[in-house]
């Protein structure tokens, strides 16, 4: 059974911020599946729900934001039906998350070993000999030198990238079944982020965890992802395999951020050419458009886009690729010119 | 060959190299340090155990610094109180009285409070507000009121009055570990933490209570002196400890009557002892709040 069973199957997840404003649908019906090994790339602006889709995965949305509807289904088991307790035996242990800047994420006063034995006895009843063999193991794994000495560091005595390692060597831990990346790379140099993308792929590679991997950059998630997720205002607006996403985008908005790139690729590199920019801006959640989100902003927009259009399968030879959008299609100009 | 890749002193011993950068707060330290000395050691250092009335010759009493014993074979350096006591001996003994009920006092409120705080920080809502109303209470009373009250009902003596201590100091801890501890509880390491599963109590005492030692400490460094001043108010007023048990503050009460008389030393004495204390106490205090407040530093 286990194996049909998918690693993550979230249906119609809803999750909402009760603010004094009003009520803001962070998240507005998000569903995916994720299987064992895979790598879904969940691509977004700032504020398109993307980062509080993790933390709701996690159940580590905190008031005012509520989960307030969907499933989380983790190895078939719904997540948003068990208890504070259960859910936090899952955290660290089976579900595992990495954040953006691991200058935060990691207590300053204390030291890392403090910090991971920490990390395991929140999940094993092991002597403190033993949690150390662990951490000094974990950090191992992630290709991390002298380990012991690093072990015995504070946070701010590592560079920004070691900091990162730790973290994701504790995220590892117990070898969990799904780890949640949110922007883990966006604040390390280029370089230090190629590392951590290869070592990420290795690991899914070896180990058979899924990965979701939080994104605003394109660009990474194109090289480590197997599936795109394009979010847009709380939904995603377009969903499938890196290859059709990004060769054959069909909603305007995924098409507006691949066009928002800058290219090093010597063939499509224009010197002094423009980059597209995606006009207006992101919807206010307060004053949600009643049909697509994104049609104020949309050169395509007509009458029906005033109703809210469904996934469709705008592509009969990729029909795992799917798109919120009433007029979907290659992109008009710039698309082309590009191709 | 190793080679030293990272600056493995603590966060702790760069606030000690901190702290000794200003000379005040190390003069004051060495005062304090000379005080604590001085009050352990009491036994060995003075010449009479003061509290022994066996000891004390009533003939002696009240006689200038530096007068000589009639009975005893030593100088009474710093002159004798109304019962033939050696100031010398009373007031190293007196300290001892004043320390005990000064760090006893502020570290059970340490603890209590912190511990009222972190709760008050976790529980949130009834709970927080119910505590907090408590002490805002507590604060708003006049502190010499409240604590005559107090020991009025329980009575005198040492023990009683490190209690009347504690009921009145624990507030301010309170206060500030739920502050701090509700900033510490919206940084990301907290997040992160719960990421990691590890249990919100666990995280409370393991994590945030860590980043919430600086400022306790402060307060509790400035507390002390805050407890012993208390003390010698209140032995003075005749609430604190007994008589026969005299502490600084009692001494300057006994000479109180005779300083008309033109005989200052009876309570000149131990005034200078009690000041000496509470201005090193504070001076270390306020150089611990230098180094261990970020804002401020350089």
């Amino acid at each position: 059974m286990s194996a049909e069973v998918p690693t993550l199957e979230v249906r119609e997840l809803q999750t909402r911020f009760h603010t004094r404003a009003g009520v803001l649908p962070v998240v507005n019906g998000v569903s995916f599946t994720l299987g064992r090994g895979k790598v879904l790339g969940l691509v977004g602006e700032s504020g398109s729900g993307k980062s509080v889709t993790g933390f709701s995965i996690m159940g580590l949305v905190d008031p005012p934001g509520v989960v307030e509807g969907g499933q989380v289904l983790f190895q078939g088991r719904d997540l948003t039906r068990l208890d504070d307790e259960a859910r936090r035996s899952l955290r660290g242990n089976r579900i595992a998350m990495i954040f953006q800047d691991p200058m935060a994420t990691l207590n300053p006063v204390l030291r890392i070993d403090t910090q991971m034995m920490e990390a395991v006895h929140a999940h094993r009843q092991v002597s403190n000999a033993e949690a150390r063999q662990l951490a000094t193991q974990a950090l191992a794994r992630m290709g991390i030198p002298s380990p012991d000495d690093r072990l015995r560091a504070y946070p701010h005595q590592l560079s920004g990238g070691m900091r990162q390692r730790v973290a994701i060597a504790i995220a590892l831990l117990h070898g969990p079944d799904l780890i949640i990346a949110d922007e883990p790379t966006t604040a390390l140099d280029v370089t230090i982020q190629a590392q951590i993308l290869s070592e990420m792929q290795t690991l899914v590679r070896e180990t058979g965890m899924a990965l979701i991997w939080i994104s605003h950059d394109l660009s990474v998630v194109a090289g480590l992802a197997d599936e795109i997720a394009v979010m847009y205002a709380g939904r995603i607006v377009e969903h499938g395999s890196v290859d059709d996403v990004l060769d054959h985008p069909q909603h305007p908005y995924t098409q507006g951020l691949i066009g928002s790139l800058p290219s090093a690729n010597r063939k499509t590199r224009q010197r002094g050419a423009r980059l597209t920019q995606i006009p207006g801006m992101a919807p206010n959640l307060l004053q949600m458009p009643s049909g697509c989100a994104f049609a104020p902003r949309c050169a395509r927009a007509t009458a029906a886009c005033e109703a809210m259009p469904d996934m469709f399968r705008p592509r009969a030879e990729a029909p795992a690729h799917q798109a919120r959008c009433f007029h979907p299609g290659a992109a008009v100009q710039t698309m082309e010119a590009a191709a | 060959m190793k080679a030293k890749t990272f600056d493995e002193r603590s966060i702790w011993w760069r606030v000690g190299a901190d702290f000794l950068h200003s000379r005040v707060a190390v003069f004051g330290l060495v005062i304090l340090a000379l005080v604590v000395l001085a009050a352990l050691a009491a036994p060995w250092i003075t010449p009479q155990n003061p509290y022994d009335l066996m000891q004390l010759d009533v003939l002696d009493a009240r006689l200038h610094p530096g007068t000589p014993s009639s009975s005893a074979g030593y100088t009474y350096w710093l002159g004798t109180d109304g019962q033939g006591r050696d100031l010398y001996s009373a007031i190293v003994y007196g300290l001892r009285i004043s320390l005990l009920v000064g760090i006893g006092s502020a570290a059970i409120a340490a603890v209590i409070g912190t511990l009222v705080g972190l709760l008050a920080a976790y529980a949130g809502g009834k709970v927080d507000a119910l505590l907090m109303r408590l002490v805002d209470l507590l604060l708003s009373f006049p502190t010499i009121l409240m604590a005559l009250m107090i020991l009025a009902y329980v009575g005198k003596g040492v023990g009683n009055v490190v209690l009347t201590l504690v009921l009145l100091e624990w507030a301010y801890y309170a206060r500030t570990a739920r502050g701090q501890a509700l900033v510490e509880t919206q940084r990301e390491y907290v997040e992160a933490a719960r990421g990691q599963g590890i249990p919100r109590w666990r995280i409370l005492t393991g994590h945030i209570l860590p980043n919430c030692l600086p400022p306790l400490l402060v307060i509790g460094a400035l507390q002390i002196a805050r407890a012993i001043t208390l003390e010698a108010t209140l032995s003075f007023l005749g609430l604190g400890v007994p008589i026969t048990e005299p502490s600084l503050g009692l001494l300057i009460s006994n000479g109180y009557q005779y300083l008309l008389s033109n005989e200052y030393w009876i309570s000149f004495f131990p005034g200078v002892a009690l000041l000496a204390t509470i201005v090193a106490i504070n001076l270390v205090g306020d150089q611990l709040r230098d180094v261990l407040n970020p804002r401020l530093q350089k």
